[in-house]
């Protein structure tokens, strides 16, 4: 299974690099969503997918999956929601004050 | 803390004090004020020269950074005393002259004498400091107060492009001549320029010996403007005339040779350092005199002249260090007279040169100008400037009775010594040394009454000139003409000089000559015979008549082979080049593109992990222990591919979006299914309300462009993101077998077994979130805080040109 799981977190990787490379400005956006979630995944897949109990003490399993990652991958959930929100907001105003998304024309004049 | 200590910091505090003195009623003139310095510290260096005759100077030491081996060691002997007194005399008569040449109602004067006090402090810093480490920090001040002093009138253009030029060159030396001063360190442990003398042999056969010889004296060839770094002089002469004549005739430009004769003793006897001193001196001795001779402006003249006699200095110095080569004393001791040369001829150069500057500053500011073309007929108006300048010219050309006959003699005496030789392939190049020595004295010669002649013989062409020329006034002549005399006075009784000065810097610039207790036998005489030297000399004067008299012919001859290749243009267009290649190279990659700049991020990501993984071998897979494959979990992870594969195909901002949003959704199973519920729940949570922001934003955005992009396909693109994929998924399963194949044990235990005993909570994740990792948890918050602050901020506040601020009144 985590052989599977890190292909597909490469994939997920590839697309969110690719969309972070294009010109759109909410692709690129969408590409740092599909990035935190390829990290997030990669988190929970490297501290391996042994089967166990979910880790509630009340239900007297013998194993347990990890505790660790969870707390880590909860955490870092709410930073990057916080991250994105903030982001898209400051994509939405900048649209409204400069008019346009394209990564492209939002560079500084030459020369400078 | 020393007498010595005191003399070099007294210029210090008065520079300080200087600008105190604008406060005074009736505003005086600050050179009167300045002038107690030089002349008290010449006074206490006079009184010193009993004792260092009798080797018994003056080494005092203060600690600085000890742990570092740095100490302010002063050290006084016969070397460092000649060159005080040389800048504390010169520097005394130099701020005498600049009393009457700087007009303290036109000129900035109280800054004037701050840089030209700091300058002074520095150059005794230079001479009289024994740590390397204080010499070069010394050294770097004297650049640094040149460079101010060049720039004086900073208005001017050109003397803004002099003061950087030189500030570039002798920096750069400088920088060079720290390494070398590092490297020696390196080789000796020590910077106590006595301590290294006296473990030449850890320097003698190392291999860093010849790096730290050719970095010391790239230092010491740019601050002595020897050739090609000659180029900053010539354009130091924007600098007030004063300046001139103290800094880029009689003590800056010699630091150089204080620099190579202080080092004498360490690198002496090395092939490299003879034939490096005395060749770039020699070629600098027919380069600057050849080029004196087609200059019009009597400051570029003189500027040519010093570096054609500085040139002189250096290969005699060079010839000199020969001596430290043989071990027999007599031979020694014979070649040993081309540093007696060196020395006094460098005390001559000095007297005269600084006189001639003196007297171009009394034409240019009678007469209105420099131009030599513009100049003649002054003898009869200003006589007492015409004796100066026939005094000075005289000397400079080697004519008896003066000063500079008896060096030029000597210098004769010494390349015609070099070819006895033998060593070092001077069989092969003996006959050069006086060859070019001589056509040398000829051009020098030439340029001497060039310099004479033109500007105080012939016609007076009173149309040309802006002021009526007169005498100038009294107090202005007495510096030049004290130097005058001292340059005849040197002629005529060089005796003066040998015992008390020349002879102990002898000592100190060759020690291991003497035994304990012996002096040099240093007998300077005006007439010795019908020597093959005399015969030069009279050949000199007679071919320097010709050349005078057909000068103009000549000048024409040589001029275009100049224009066509000159190292100031080299360096001009050296230095454009370099500012327009890092011009080019940094709009080559900084082109504001943030695609760009994220190509160079992914790619050195890539090229860095990819070339490490495989130079050390990292990939490994090992896929033992590998949780077992079920449909389930088969099934989820398809469909997130396939709908993550789809945000990059999708034509509508709206369907990206929601693939998006399923990627999010198959996460949240992914968490369900791994038992992870609370991280199930929060990213249903999120995802939904990232969902609706998304679409919430997107509803709002105006429809300015309303065909919905299809994404450019760009290989670029493809192939970068391709590798940061594959890169991750290497990495992923390396580390996975690697934890495998080293299993430590996870932490995870002790939180399951404290969670309910030690916290009182069966939720381990959350015991985690808030009880063993509450910190986390806390600045997560305040992350969230920030984030929601800003965006509010965002929205509410706009700073547009139409809407500002309404500050409060």
């Amino acid at each position: 299974m985590e052989l599977m799981m890190s292909i597909a977190v490469g994939i997920l990787f590839m697309i969110g690099v690719y969309l972070i490379l294009s010109r759109s400005l909410l692709r690129i956006i969408l590409g740092t969503s599909l990035l935190t979630h390829a990290v997030h995944l990669l988190l929970l897949t490297m501290a391996r997918l042994k089967k166990g109990a979910p880790p509630l003490l009340g239900e007297q399993a013998s194993a347990y999956t990890d505790p660790i990652p969870a707390a880590l991958i909860l955490t870092s959930i709410v930073i990057s929601f916080g991250v994105t929100s903030f982001f898209f907001v400051l994509a939405y105003k900048s649209y409204q004050k400069l008019k346009t998304d394209d990564m492209e024309q939002l560079r500084g004049d030459e020369g400078e | 803390m020393s007498t010595l200590h005191a003399a070099i910091i007294l210029p210090f505090i008065l520079a300080i004090g200087v600008p105190l003195l604008k406060r005074l009623p009736g505003r005086p003139h600050p050179g009167w004020a300045v002038l107690l310095g030089p002349a008290a510290l010449f006074i206490y260096f006079l009184g010193q020269i009993p004792s260092v005759q009798a080797g018994q100077g003056i080494v005092s030491t203060i600690p600085w950074i000890p742990s570092l081996g740095i100490e302010v060691t002063v050290l006084l002997d016969g070397l460092s005393l000649l060159f005080a007194l040389l800048i504390s005399g010169i520097g005394a008569l130099v701020t005498l002259y600049s009393i009457f040449y700087m007009d303290k109602k036109r000129e900035a004067v109280h800054r004037f004498y701050t840089y030209l006090l700091l300058f002074m402090g520095a150059m005794l810093g230079v001479v009289l400091s024994d740590n390397l480490i204080v010499l070069y920090g010394f050294w770097e001040l004297t650049s640094i107060s040149s460079f101010l002093l060049i720039s004086f009138w900073h208005h001017r253009e050109r003397s803004r492009y002099g003061a950087f030029k030189s500030m570039l060159i002798t920096v750069f030396g400088g920088l060079a001549m720290l390494a070398g001063f590092v490297l020696l360190y390196r080789m000796t442990g020590t910077f106590s320029i006595r301590e290294i003398i006296q473990s030449t042999d850890l320097i003698k056969g190392h291999s860093l010996m010849l790096p730290t010889l050719l970095l010391v004296l790239l230092g010491a060839f740019t601050k002595s403007a020897q050739f090609p770094f000659h180029i900053w002089l010539p354009d130091a002469m924007e600098a007030p005339t004063p300046v001139s004549a103290y800094l880029h005739s009689a003590t800056m430009v010699k630091a150089g040779l204080y620099l190579v004769a202080r080092l004498t003793p360490v690198f002496a006897g090395q092939a490299a350092w003879f034939w490096l001193v005395s060749a770039v001196g020699l070629i600098t001795l027919i380069f600057g005199s050849f080029k004196a001779i087609k200059q019009t402006d009597l400051k570029a003249m003189l500027a040519f002249s010093t570096i054609s006699q500085l040139g002189l200095i250096m290969a005699l110095l060079g010839l000199g260090s020969a001596s430290g080569y043989f071990t027999d004393i007599q031979q020694s001791l014979f070649y040993s007279k081309a540093t007696m040369a060196a020395i006094f001829h460098l005390l001559n150069h000095a007297v005269f040169k600084g006189a001639l500057f003196m007297v171009v500053g009394i034409v240019d500011h009678e007469t209105g100008t420099r131009d030599i073309r513009k100049l003649g007929g002054l003898m009869s108006i200003m006589p007492v400037t015409f004796t100066v300048a026939l005094i000075g010219t005289f000397s400079m050309a080697g004519i008896p009775p003066f000063g500079g006959f008896l060096s030029k003699e000597m210098f004769f005496t010494a390349v015609l010594n070099a070819g006895e030789m033998g060593i070092w392939n001077m069989q092969t190049w003996s006959l050069w040394f006086p060859l070019i020595a001589w056509v040398a004295s000829v051009f020098t010669f030439a340029y001497s009454m060039v310099l004479l002649f033109r500007t105080f013989t012939g016609k007076l062409q009173e149309q040309e000139l802006s002021k009526r020329p007169h005498e100038a006034p009294v107090g202005m002549l007495i510096s030049p003409v004290i130097m005058a005399s001292l340059a005849l006075v040197f002629g005529l009784f060089p005796g003066l000089l040998s015992y008390s000065l020349i002879e102990p810097a002898m000592a100190s610039i060759l020690p291991g000559l003497l035994a304990p207790g012996e002096k040099f036998q240093v007998s300077i005489q005006f007439w010795h015979g019908w020597t093959p030297e005399v015969f030069m000399t009279i050949g000199v004067i007679a071919v320097g008549i010709l050349v005078f008299a057909l000068s103009s012919k000549i000048k024409a001859l040589h001029n275009p082979l100049f224009t066509r290749f000159s190292l100031n243009g080299v360096y001009d267009s050296g230095l454009r080049t370099m500012e327009r290649s890092s011009q080019w190279i940094t709009n080559k990659y900084m082109t504001g593109s943030v695609r760009h700049y994220l190509i160079y991020i992914f790619a050195f990501l890539i090229v860095v992990l990819g070339v490490i993984m495989f130079a050390f071998d990292g990939f490994s897979l090992d896929m033992s222990s590998y949780a077992p494959v079920t449909i389930y979990e088969t099934a989820i992870l398809l469909a997130l591919i396939i709908a993550a594969s789809a945000v990059p195909f999708a034509n509508s901002r709206l369907l990206a979006i929601i693939l998006t949003g399923s990627v999010g959704y198959m996460v949240t199973l992914f968490f369900v299914i791994f038992r992870a519920p609370d991280l199930a729940l929060t990213q249903l949570i999120v995802e939904t309300v990232s969902v609706t922001l998304f679409l919430l934003c997107f509803y709002h955005l105006p429809k300015l462009k309303k065909e919905l992009s299809v994404l450019k396909f760009k290989l670029t693109n493809f192939l970068i993101s391709l590798g940061v994929g594959t890169m991750v998924t290497l990495i992923a399963l390396s580390a996975l077998s690697a934890g495998s194949s080293h299993p430590f044990e996870s932490i995870s235990k002790f939180f399951l077994e404290a969670s309910y005993k030690l916290a009182g909570g069966k939720n381990v994740v959350n015991v985690i979130l808030v009880d063993f990792r509450g910190f986390d948890t806390m600045l997560e918050i305040v992350v969230l805080g920030i984030a929601s602050l800003g965006i509010y901020a965002m929205i509410r506040l706009s700073l547009d040109d139409e809407q500002q601020v309404q500050l409060p009144s």
